[in-house]
């Protein structure tokens, strides 16, 4: 209603400005993401839900979505603690620590990728001292995963640690609770919606990871195949439907992590009691 | 006992060791996750020496991949950026129904996998594909070309630079513009001589993150490319290949190249952080507040 009567705006640009914003979003996002639903159903639920069950699909769940939920809770114990080190320290190399940070943010993919793998194989640096294999194991996915993720959950939780009012430990402190307890009953309480929005972001990433993980992984069938990989393996066979619809369900994923990221954000921003 | 009068006195302390134990702690796991597979990559480009490193990129396909990712991000990069510009103007200059959803929906991008931005142009203009078979016949490619190479960048860095300038934006207000207007100013001259003027620090941002995440993508344009030698390989694609063939050095000395990439991006990005614009309206930190109210207190 209030659109209807479209007050006028002082600004000019609103046809312009929209107008080329929802065309290049519908025509690069929206008309292939309706392509991709189309096809995923093109011969019918049965054979969509079939891909979706097929065994070698199937297996690639509980790596592509148990171990990026493992690798996000690895974060966020890790995350926690370099953002509370960053926070509430001062030290020599404070900010260098800081920049180093965002490092898997600024370091493709794909370099990412041969890294963890040279450094993890078995004659690598860290695979010739580890009594156990960690490339071309699940365990190698979770590595990966663990390392593109951790920038995610420290950037999230840092502003809000940072913001915490002095005078809630303080008055715990003059309650008598000892530094233990104000951490775990004042503090923690305070910070912990970041820390879920930051694992939660980190394990959004994690799930639609590719270059990283495919290096490191060996990609053995039925062992440590991701369920992107699947979708180029499908590709690979001209099986587009099959392809198409396993696309589809990682997209489903993707707008409930999306979702779910706006939620925690929202709910996060009041207990901090900052803006949106 | 003693903790205890400790903890009285400095009531947001932790004790000495603690804290001493956590930063360290602190220092092995960045070191350890973040920074040793960064010095793995010089450490391998260099290891068959600095001849092996150069000749490297004396090889025509590689000089190849760098010229096609050059060119890849030439068109990308400035069609995310115009559309940044107009996407954030529209939802920050004005309001309307549906606005805070197209705001989460141009996020929706960085959420979905890379293999999935690949996979909707195949299967639009894949040859199977009743537009792509059109167009084959008509000579133009799309898959396993350049066009493709574009659309599959494009979207994966789709929303760079529009979410840097939304908050950005929306923080600044439109006060300045709205005095302009009623000064006289025409649409684009408020743009061109207000707008720009105020965000540019918040564009370059923008762009030197969208740019980083062009040259480097992988998933997405591994989708599309083809992998056609000399032809539609990028940098990240020709790592690929060159590991696959067992030349670690080689795929290392071009994946060094990357990392010198993703290391200015960082410096550049700590640099532009450092301007007020860009600097988020936070609470002065945690240590600065406590001195303010309480100045007599030692800091340790």
């Amino acid at each position: 209603m209030k659109f209807a009567i479209a007050r006028r705006h002082v600004l000019p640009g609103l046809p312009l400005s929209l107008g080329f914003t929802l065309f290049y979003f519908g025509l690069l996002v929206f008309v292939p993401f309706l392509a991709l639903t189309l096809r995923s159903f093109s011969h019918g639920w049965l054979e969509f839900w079939r891909t979706l069950t097929e065994p070698q699909v199937v297996a690639t769940y509980k790596n592509s979505f148990g171990i990026s939920l493992l690798a996000a809770a690895f974060d966020g114990l890790v995350g926690l603690l370099i953002a509370w080190v960053l926070t509430r320290y001062s030290f020599p190399g404070r900010r260098l620590l800081d920049a180093l940070i965002d490092l898997p943010f600024a370091l493709p993919t794909a370099v990412a990728g041969i890294a963890l793998t040279a450094l993890y194989s078995p004659e690598g640096w860290l695979g010739k001292l580890l009594p156990f294999k960690v490339a071309y194991t699940p365990l190698g996915i979770f590595v990966a995963l663990s390392f593109i993720g951790l920038p995610f959950v420290v950037r999230t939780i840092q502003p809000v640690l940072a913001q915490l009012p002095v005078e809630l430990e303080e008055a715990a402190a003059c309650l008598g609770a000892n530094r233990f307890l104000i951490f775990a009953k004042v503090l923690l309480p305070a910070i912990l919606p970041s820390v879920l929005t930051g694992m939660t972001l980190a394990f959004g990433r994690a799930v639609g990871e590719y270059g990283s993980v495919i290096f490191i992984a060996g990609n053995i069938a039925y062992y440590t195949e991701i369920t992107p990989l699947l979708i180029v393996i499908k590709l690979e066979q001209f099986n587009y439907v099959a392809a198409a619809g396993i696309g589809f369900f990682m997209l489903l994923v993707s707008f409930v992590i999306l979702l779910l990221i706006q939620i925690l954000q929202t709910w996060n921003a009041k207990r901090s009691g900052g803006p949106a | 006992m003693s903790s205890f009068t400790l903890a009285a006195r400095t009531p947001n302390h932790d004790p000495k060791p603690v804290a001493y134990t956590l930063t360290v702690l602190a220092f092995a796991a960045v070191g350890l996750i973040l920074v040793l597979p960064l010095v793995a990559v010089f450490a391998e480009a260099f290891s068959k020496g600095i001849g092996v490193f150069l000749h490297t990129f004396t090889d025509s396909s590689i000089q190849h991949s760098i010229a096609m990712t050059l060119k890849v991000a030439a068109l990308a990069v400035p069609l995310n950026t115009i559309f940044g510009l107009a996407a954030a103007w529209s939802v920050t200059r004005f309001t309307f129904p549906g606005r805070r959803f197209l705001i989460s929906l141009i996020e929706l991008p960085l959420w979905v996998s890379p293999v999935i931005g690949g996979l909707i142009y195949t299967l639009i203009f894949g040859i199977q594909m009743p537009l792509g078979a059109w167009l084959d016949e008509r000579n133009i490619q799309i898959i396993f070309a350049y066009p493709g190479l574009v659309l599959a960048t494009v979207f994966v860095t789709f929303p760079f630079v529009a979410r840097v300038l939304i908050p950005l934006m929306e923080q600044q207000g439109q006060a300045e513009e709205e005095a302009a207007v009623s000064l006289g100013a025409r649409g684009w001259q408020v743009f061109w001589r207000v707008t720009l003027p105020r965000i540019r620090i918040g564009l370059l941002y923008g762009v030197v993150l969208c740019n980083a995440r062009a040259m480097g993508e992988f998933g997405a344009v591994s989708v599309v490319s083809g992998v056609i030698r000399n032809k539609t390989v990028t940098i990240p694609l020709q790592i690929e290949i060159l590991h696959a063939e067992y030349h670690f050095a080689e795929a290392f000395a071009l994946a060094s190249l990357l990392s010198v990439l993703g290391i200015i991006t960082l410096v550049l990005k700590l640099y532009l952080e450092r301007e007020p614009v860009l600097r988020p309206p936070l609470a002065p930190a945690w240590e600065d507040r406590r001195r303010q109210r309480d100045p007599a207190q030692p800091t340790s």
